[in-house]
C-alpha cells in the first residue's frame, strides 16, 4: 500500500475509535448542562458494551444490542437522577459508586457470553461521497454509528445554541430558580436531560462491542477507564459539542500515532507510547483553558495593547466555565 | 391591574412567614410595602408571583380568583416579579438572557428578538447592549434588562423586591423614573423595600408589615415617625454622635501607599484616635477598601508604614495583626466574615480556640446563649449561619469581636439592614469606642458616614481628601468631592 492510502485508512479509523468518546461525552455534556452529573459513565459504558453485544448475540440483531445498550445507559442515569433529584443525594458518591459496582456487574453477568463469536457493524459506504478525494475514503466509508456520531456532534450543537429548548437547557445548569420562573419545569427537564444523556453513554458501549472493538472478552475487553476519559473529555471540551469532539479525535489520533511510530523508535519502550497520549492529552487541555488562570492576565498585561486585545479575545473563546449550579438540587421553597 | 390579596397565610416549619394578610391595590398605583427584615414581605410577593403556593387565602386579580401553580402562570396573567437576588445568567449574554422564557419559535430569530430588546430599551432610555455578556453588566443593567423582559411579556402588574439594594444613585433615580411612567400608562407596581425615604419619595400608597402580619397602611403625607413604629411596633432609638474625646493615636500612618490590579493608592498620612470613628466615602473602588484591607493586613503595602499603638505593622498579616487588637469585618458577610454551614456556638470556638484537644460542648453553647442575649440575635446557638438574616449575621459578627480592641475596620456596616438592626450594630459599635477602641469604616450611604462619623475622609481615584468635618461639610459638598470635583484645590489646601 502506498502511504497516502495508510495515512488515509489510518484517519478514517481514528474518526471511527472517537465515535463511542464523543457520544458518550456529548451525552453527559447534555445531562452536565442540565445541572446533573453523572459520575456513572465508566461503569454504564462496559455494562452497556456487555449488555449490548449479549442482545445481539442472543437476537441475531445489531439494533437489538444498540437499543440494549441505550437501555442500559438510560436505566443508569434514571438511578443517578433519582438519587440526586428525589431523594436529594450526593450525585458524585452514587455516580462513583455506580461506576465501580457497574463495571464488576458487567464482568459478572458477562460470562457466559465471553469470547463468543458475535454480529459487528459492517461498512457503509455512502454512494458518490465515497468517491471524494481525501475526504471520501475518511468521513464516508465508515459503519452507521460512526455517521451517526457526526451527525450527533452537529444536532447536539444546534440543539443548545440555536434552539429554544436549548436556552432553557443551558439556563437549567447555570441558575434553575431563574429557568423556574420563566417556566421551566425544573425537576422534570432534569430528569429527561440526565435520561437522554445516558442513553447516550449507554449507545457508546455497544459502538465498542459491535465495532469499534468487538466482541465481549470481559476484564481484557480493553474498556475500562475509556468512561473516565470520555469524562474528562467533558470537563475539558467546556461542555461544548465541537470542542468534545476536537478533544476525541485528538486522543483518538494520538493513541493511533504511538501505534504507527511503535517499529519508528525501537528504544523507546512500548508502553511509553501507549501510556503517552494521556499527558499529552491532558497538556493539550490545559493550554486551551489556560485563559482562566490568573497568572494568564498578568502576562497578558505585560504585552503591549493591540496584541493583548487579541490574544485575550482569542482565550476568552477557548474559555470555559462548567455550569454553576452543577450537582446542586433545586428547591422551589 | 386590581390586585386583591385575601387572608393569604404561609408557613415554613413552625414559622409563619404570613399571617392572613390582606390587602388590596388598585391599578395605576405604586403600592409600597415596608417591613423589617423578616417581616414576610418577600414571601408574600413570592406567593403573588406564583413562586411560593400559600397554605390558604386567595388572589383576585380584577375581582376574578385566580390560581398560579407557576411563576409562568402568573406571567401570562400579566404579573411579573423581579427578585431580591436577579434571577438570570450571568453566562448567557443579555439577548439569550431576554429570549429566554419568551414565547419564541423552536428556533429563535436573533434579529428579531434584538429589534424588540432595541426599542423597548430606547422607549425608557436604557443603554444595553444585546451583545454583552450579562456578567459585565453592573447589577442596575441586569434589572433593566429584566424590567424589559418582563414587560416584553406584557407584565400589568411588576413587583420589584428591594429593587435599591447594589445599584448607583444615578440608577436608582432612572428606576424611580421608570416606575413612575408605568404606573400612569396603568401598570401596578408593587415596591418592596425597606428603606423609609425611598417609599416615601416613591410611593403613592405604603402598607407596612411586621412579623407576617400587616400592621397598617398610609398614604401621603406620610410621617415617618408613624412608620416607624408601624415597621418596629415602638421607636428606634438612634445612637447618637458623641464628640470623641482625643485620646492617643492608635493607627498612624505614614506615607502609605498600596495597589491591586485597578488602582493605586496615593501615599498617605493619617492618624486616627482613640475613641475616634472616621468615615471613608467614594464610589466603590476609588481606594477606600483597599486601604481598609491594607491596614488589616490584608494586602500588602507597596510603601509607607503602618503603625498601631506605636508598633510598627507594616506588612504584618491579619493574624499577627489580630493579636494587636485589630479586627476587619467585610462587607461579604457570608463570604468572608463567617461560616455559612457552621452555627455560633462553633464561630466562637474558632475565635477563641480552648488551649485544650477536646471541645467543652455545654461551655460553648452557653457562651453562644450569652453573645444571642446580649446581641439580641434571632437565632439558636445550632443555627446554621446562613440561615441568619442579615441583620442577625451582622449582629452575630459583631458578637465574635472579643476586648480589648485597639482598631476596628468594617466595610459597610448597615448595608442591607433594616433600622433596628443597623441601630443596634451602631450602637455596639459606639460601646467599643468608648472602650478606648477607634474605628474606621467605609460606606457607600452618605447619610451612614455623616451620622457617625467624627472626621470624614473622601477617596477619588486612589487619591484621599483631608480629612473633614462633618458639621462643617454638607451633603452637596460631599458628593462633589466623591465625583471628583474640587480636587485641585482640595490637594491644594
Amino acid at each position: 500500500m502506498d502511504w497516502p492510502t495508510i495515512l488515509l485508512t489510518g484517519l478514517a479509523g481514528v474518526l471511527a475509535t472517537a465515535g463511542p468518546l464523543v457520544v458518550a461525552a456529548i451525552g453527559e455534556a447534555i445531562s452536565e448542562r442540565a445541572g446533573v452529573v453523572n459520575l456513572s459513565l465508566n461503569g454504564t459504558l462496559i455494562l452497556s458494551a456487555m449488555a449490548g453485544f449479549a442482545a445481539a448475540v442472543a437476537t441475531g440483531s445489531l439494533a437489538a444490542g444498540f437499543l440494549c445498550g441505550a437501555a442500559v445507559g438510560a436505566a443508569a442515569a434514571l438511578l443517578v437522577a433519582f438519587a440526586g433529584i428525589t431523594l436529594r443525594q450526593s450525585q458524585v458518591a452514587v455516580g462513583f459508586v455506580l461506576a465501580l459496582t457497574l463495571r464488576d456487574l458487567a464482568y459478572f453477568l458477562g460470562a457466559p457470553v465471553m469470547g463468543a463469536a458475535g454480529p459487528r457493524l459492517d461498512i457503509l459506504p455512502v454512494p458518490l461521497l465515497e468517491r471524494l478525494p481525501v475526504v471520501g475514503p475518511m468521513l464516508f466509508r465508515q459503519d452507521v454509528m460512526t455517521y451517526a456520531s457526526f451527525l450527533l456532534i452537529a444536532a447536539a450543537w444546534v440543539w443548545i445554541y440555536r434552539t429554544r429548548p436549548g436556552l432553557t437547557l443551558r439556563g437549567l445548569g447555570e441558575q434553575p430558580a431563574a429557568a423556574f420562573v420563566r417556566g421551566a419545569d425544573v425537576i422534570r427537564l432534569r430528569y429527561l436531560y440526565t435520561v437522554a444523556g445516558g442513553a447516550l453513554v449507554g449507545l457508546a458501549g455497544p459502538m465498542y462491542s459491535l465495532s469499534v472493538k468487538a466482541g465481549w472478552k470481559g476484564t481484557i475487553s480493553g474498556l475500562d477507564g475509556l468512561g473516565w476519559i470520555a469524562l474528562a473529555l467533558t470537563i475539558f471540551g467546556g461542555w461544548h459539542p465541537l470542542r468534545i469532539a476536537a478533544g476525541a479525535y485528538l486522543f483518538a489520533f494520538l493513541q493511533w500515532l504511538g501505534v504507527v511510530l511503535q517499529p519508528f523508535l525501537p528504544g523507546i519502550p512500548s508502553q511509553v507510547l501507549q501510556v503517552a497520549p494521556f499527558p499529552f492529552m491532558i497538556l493539550t487541555l490545559v493550554l486551551v483553558n489556560v485563559g482562566q488562570a490568573e497568572w494568564t492576565s498578568r502576562l497578558l498585561a505585560l504585552l503591549p495593547e493591540g496584541g493583548r486585545r487579541r490574544l485575550a479575545g482569542l482565550l476568552r473563546l477557548l474559555r470555559a466555565s462548567p455550569p454553576a449550579a452543577l450537582g446542586q438540587t433545586f428547591k422551589r421553597e | 391591574m386590581d390586585i386583591t390579596l385575601q387572608d393569604i397565610r404561609k408557613t415554613f416549619g413552625r414559622v409563619i412567614a404570613c399571617d392572613r394578610v390582606t390587602l388590596a391595590v388598585p391599578g395605576g398605583t405604586i403600592q409600597g410595602l415596608l417591613g423589617e427584615n423578616g417581616a414576610g414581605k418577600s414571601t408574600l410577593m413570592k406567593i403573588l408571583s406564583g413562586f411560593l403556593r400559600p397554605d390558604s387565602g386567595e388572589i383576585r386579580l380584577d375581582g376574578t380568583p385566580v390560581i398560579f401553580r407557576h411563576p409562568a402562570d402568573a406571567v401570562r396573567t400579566g404579573v411579573g416579579m423581579l427578585h431580591q437576588d436577579p434571577l438570570d445568567y450571568p453566562t448567557l449574554t443579555v439577548l439569550e438572557n431576554f429570549m429566554s422564557g419568551r414565547p419564541e419559535r423552536f428556533f429563535p430569530s436573533r434579529s428579531a428578538a434584538t429589534r424588540r430588546l432595541r426599542e423597548l430599551a430606547g422607549t425608557f432610555g436604557f443603554a444595553i447592549d444585546p451583545r454583552a455578556c450579562l456578567d459585565t453588566l453592573t447589577v442596575g443593567e441586569r434589572q433593566q434588562l429584566e424590567i424589559l423582559r418582563l414587560l416584553s411579556l406584557d407584565v400589568r402588574v411588576l413587583i420589584l423586591d428591594e429593587p435599591t439594594t447594589g445599584i448607583s444613585a444615578a440608577q436608582k433615580a432612572q428606576l424611580f423614573e421608570t416606575l413612575r411612567r408605568l404606573a400612569v400608562e396603568g401598570r401596578t407596581v408593587l415596591f418592596v423595600s425597606h428603606k423609609l425615604e425611598e417609599v416615601e419619595s416613591l410611593c403613592h400608597r405604603v402598607a407596612v408589615l411586621r412579623s407576617g402580619a400587616l400592621a397598617g397602611a398610609q398614604v401621603p403625607p406620610y410621617t415617618t415617625a408613624e412608620l416607624v413604629a408601624l415597621m418596629f411596633g415602638r421607636p428606634i432609638v438612634f445612637p447618637q454622635r458623641e464628640p470623641a474625646a482625643p485620646g492617643r493615636p492608635v493607627l498612624e500612618l505614614r506615607a502609605l501607599s498600596a495597589m491591586d490590579d485597578r488602582l493605586r493608592l496615593a501615599p498617605l498620612d493619617f492618624d486616627l484616635r482613640a475613641g475616634e470613628v472616621v468615615g471613608l466615602a467614594g464610589l466603590t473602588g476609588s481606594g477606600q477598601r483597599l486601604l481598609l484591607r491594607t491596614c488589616a493586613g490584608l494586602v500588602r503595602p507597596v510603601a509607607g508604614t503602618v503603625r498601631v499603638n506605636g508598633r510598627d505593622l507594616t506588612g504584618q498579616v491579619y493574624p499577627s495583626c489580630r493579636r494587636h487588637g485589630v479586627v476587619f469585618v467585610p462587607t461579604a458577610r457570608l463570604e468572608e466574615g463567617l461560616i455559612g454551614d457552621m452555627n455560633l456556638s462553633e464561630h466562637l470556638l474558632l475565635v477563641q480556640p480552648p488551649r485544650r484537644l477536646f471541645i467543652d460542648r455545654p461551655r460553648a453553647l452557653e457562651a453562644a446563649e450569652e453573645r444571642i442575649r446580649d446581641f439580641a440575635i434571632r437565632g439558636s446557638p445550632d443555627s446554621l449561619m446562613r440561615e441568619l438574616s442579615g441583620g442577625n449575621q451582622q449582629r452575630a459578627l459583631l458578637s465574635l469581636l472579643a476586648p480589648p480592641l485597639a482598631l476596628i475596620l468594617i466595610e459597610e456596616p448597615t448595608r442591607g439592614l433594616d433600622l433596628e438592626s443597623a441601630a443596634a450594630v451602631w450602637t455596639r459599635l459606639r460601646a467599643h469606642c468608648r472602650a478606648g477602641a477607634a474605628i474606621l469604616f467605609l460606606s457607600s450611604d452618605l447619610d451612614e458616614i455623616r451620622a457617625h462619623s467624627d472626621r470624614i475622609v473622601v477617596f477619588f481615584c486612589g487619591r484621599s481628601s483631608p480629612p473633614l468635618d462633618p458639621s462643617r461639610t454638607d451633603r452637596e459638598e460631599l458628593g462633589r468631592l466623591i465625583g471628583g470635583k474640587g480636587w485641585d484645590r482640595e490637594a491644594a489646601g
